[in-house]
C-alpha cells in the first residue's frame, strides 16, 4: 500500500482526528479490568489468569512497536492504521468466540496477541504523519493524539461496564459484549483509515510526498546514537516515577491520612484515582503543547527536576496536608502523561523525520520496562515496609526516595543529551524510501 | 525551535464540514468519558 498523499486543499486539521479514532480505540486496553470479574465468575478463573490477556497485549504492544516500526514508516499511516484495526477488532471477535465456547486460551490469543499487534502499531500509525503535517507544532499533534490513548479507557470503562450490566455478566453476555466492541471499534477506527493522509509537496503537479530536508538519520542508525540511549532513560525514569503514584495512588493516599483526623475514604481514594487520571490526560496535551514554546530539553528539565522536588514535598510533608498531597500527586502524573506524548517531538528535533514512527516504537521498550519496574519498586518496598510493622506514610518513604533517585539520573540523562553526530545522518533516501518523509527544518536539541 | 509554515496550503472552505464532522466523530465519546471521569472525580471531595 503507498502512503495516501493528501489532494490539493486537504486541511491539515482532519489528521488529529484521523489519528484519534486510533488512539481513543486503542487505548481500551487500560479499561480490561472492567472485564476481570465477569470472566473469573462465568469461566472459574484466578485473578493472575484473568489478567493475562491484557499482560499479553502490553508485551506485544511493546513488540509489535519495535519491530512493526520500519514498516509502518515504509507503508505509510494508512497501511498502519488498516492494520491496527484489522488486529484490534478481530482480536475482540476471536475473543467473543473463545467466550461463547468457554475456550479461555482463545481470548488470550484473541485480545492478548492478535489485539496486542494492533496496539503497537495503532500507536506508532499517526506519530510521524502528524508531525510533517505539524512541523511548527510537532508537541501538540502528538500530544493530540497521545492524550487519545489516555482517554480511551475513560470511554471504555463505564461503556463496557453497562454494557455488561445489560448482556449479563455470564459466558454470553461477555461474547456479546466482546462482539460489540470489536464490530464498534472497526466502524470508529475506519475513519482515521479514510482520513489519513501524508502531506505533498506544495506546488507539485504529480501529487508526490514532500521531500527530505535538514538532519534525518535511520531507525537502525539512531539505536547506535547515545542521544536514543539517553531518551530511553529519560523516558524510563519519568515512566517509573508516575507508575509509581499510579500503581498504588488508592490504598496511599488512605494509608497517608489513616491515623488522621480526616480519614479518606474508599469512595474519596476512587475519586483520587479518577482524578490522577484526568491529571495524566491533561499533562498530555497541555505540556507537549508547552514543549512546542520553550523546547524540549527544557520541559524534561520541567518533568524530571520539579517532579522530583513534588515527590521531596510528599515525603516531608504529605501526610500533613492533604490539599498539598493531591496536588503534588496531580502534577507528577501530569508529567507522566507529558512524558510520554512530548517523547516524538524530542525524536524528531533530533532524528528528524525520515523514520520518526520506527524509532518511537523503539523506544518504547522503555514503556514496557517501566511498567515493570515502577510496581515492582512500590509494592515490594510497601510490602517489606508492612512486614517490619510500619504503618501509615512511612510505608511509603523508602519508594518515594527511590522515585526521586530515579528522576535526578533521568534528569542527568537529559542533560547529556547533545544533537546527533552527522555520521550518522541519512544523505539521500531512495524514493521508495522516502515516500513518507517531512518537509521541515531540522531542531537542535 | 523552527516555526516554517504548515506543509498544506490554505484550508478549502469545502473541506470544512468534513473537519466538523471527523472532530464530533471523536469528540462526542471523548465528551463522554470526560463527563463520567468528572462524575467519579467528585467523590474525592463528597466520599
Amino acid at each position: 500500500m503507498s502512503p495516501p498523499v493528501a489532494p490539493p486543499g486537504w486541511s491539515r486539521w482532519l489528521v488529529p482526528p484521523a489519528a484519534l479514532s486510533v488512539h481513543l480505540s486503542i487505548g481500551q486496553a487500560y479499561a480490561w479490568s472492567v472485564f476481570k470479574p465477569p470472566l473469573e465468575s462465568a469461566l472459574g478463573l484466578s485473578g493472575t489468569q484473568s489478567a493475562l490477556p491484557f499482560q499479553l497485549g502490553i508485551v506485544m504492544l511493546g513488540l509489535s512497536a519495535a519491530f512493526g516500526g520500519t514498516l509502518v514508516e515504509r507503508n505509510g499511516p494508512r497501511w498502519a492504521m488498516t492494520v491496527a484495526l484489522v488486529c484490534f477488532s478481530s482480536g475482540f471477535l476471536l475473543s467473543a468466540l473463545g467466550a461463547a465456547s468457554e475456550q479461555y486460551w482463545l481470548i488470550v490469543l484473541g485480545y492478548g496477541f492478535v489485539g496486542g499487534i494492533g496496539l503497537g502499531i495503532g500507536y506508532i500509525s499517526p506519530v510521524s504523519t502528524l508531525i510533517k503535517w505539524f512541523p511548527d507544532r510537532p508537541g501538540m499533534a502528538t500530544g493530540i493524539a497521545i492524550m487519545g490513548f489516555g482517554g480511551g479507557a475513560l470511554i471504555a470503562s463505564p461503556w463496557s461496564a453497562r454494557m455488561l450490566e445489560s448482556f449479563g455478566a455470564d459466558n454470553t453476555g461477555i461474547a456479546l459484549a466482546f462482539l460489540v466492541h470489536g464490530l464498534s471499534y472497526a466502524v470508529f477506527m475506519l475513519l482515521g483509515v479514510l482520513l489519513v493522509r501524508v502531506p505533498r509537496t506544495p506546488g507539485a503537479a504529480d501529487g508526490s510526498p514532500a521531500p527530505l530536508e535538514g538532519v534525518q538519520v535511520s531507525a537502525r542508525s539512531a539505536v547506535r546514537t547515545p542521544q536514543f540511549w539517553l531518551l530511553w532513560i529519560v523516558l524510563c525514569m519519568n515512566v517509573t516515577a508516575g507508575i509509581g503514584i499510579l500503581e498504588k495512588a488508592a490504598p496511599m493516599i488512605t494509608d497517608f491520612f489513616a491515623d488522621t483526623s480526616t480519614p479518606v475514604s474508599a469512595t474519596a481514594a476512587a475519586g483520587f484515582v479518577a482524578l490522577l487520571s484526568a491529571a495524566n490526560m491533561a499533562g498530555r496535551i497541555g505540556w507537549s503543547s508547552a514543549s512546542d514554546l520553550i523546547g524540549r530539553k527544557n520541559i524534561y528539565r520541567v518533568y524530571l527536576g520539579a517532579g522530583a522536588l513534588m515527590y521531596a514535598l510528599i515525603a516531608l510533608f504529605g501526610d500533613s496536608s492533604k490539599p498539598l498531597f493531591v496536588l503534588c500527586a496531580l502534577v507528577i502524573l501530569s508529567f507522566y502523561g507529558g512524558g510520554f506524548a512530548t517523547v516524538p517531538a524530542y525524536l524528531k528535533d533530533l532524528f528528524g523525520t525520515y523514520q520518526v514512527g520506527a524509532i518511537h516504537g523503539r523506544l518504547l521498550t522503555a514503556w514496557s520496562t517501566a511498567g515493570v519496574l515502577g510496581p515492582l519498586i512500590v509494592n515490594w518496598i510497601a510490602d517489606r515496609q508492612e512486614e517490619a510493622g510500619r504503618h501509615g506514610s512511612s510505608l511509603y518513604g523508602m519508594s518515594l526516595v527511590i522515585m526521586i533517585g530515579l528522576l535526578v539520573v533521568g534528569f542527568v540523562a537529559n542533560e547529556l543529551v547533545r544533537p546527533v553526530h552527522a555520521r550518522h545522518h541519512v544523505s539521500a533516501p531512495a524514493p521508495k524510501e522516502a515516500a513518507d518523509v517531512p518537509r521541515q527544518q531540522p531542531e537542535s536539541a | 525551535m523552527s516555526h516554517d509554515s504548515s506543509p498544506s496550503p490554505p484550508d478549502l472552505p469545502g473541506r470544512r464540514p468534513l473537519i466538523a464532522f471527523a472532530w464530533l466523530w471523536v469528540g462526542a465519546p471523548l465528551a463522554y468519558g470526560l463527563y463520567e471521569l468528572v462524575r467519579k472525580a467528585t467523590q474525592l471531595f463528597t466520599g
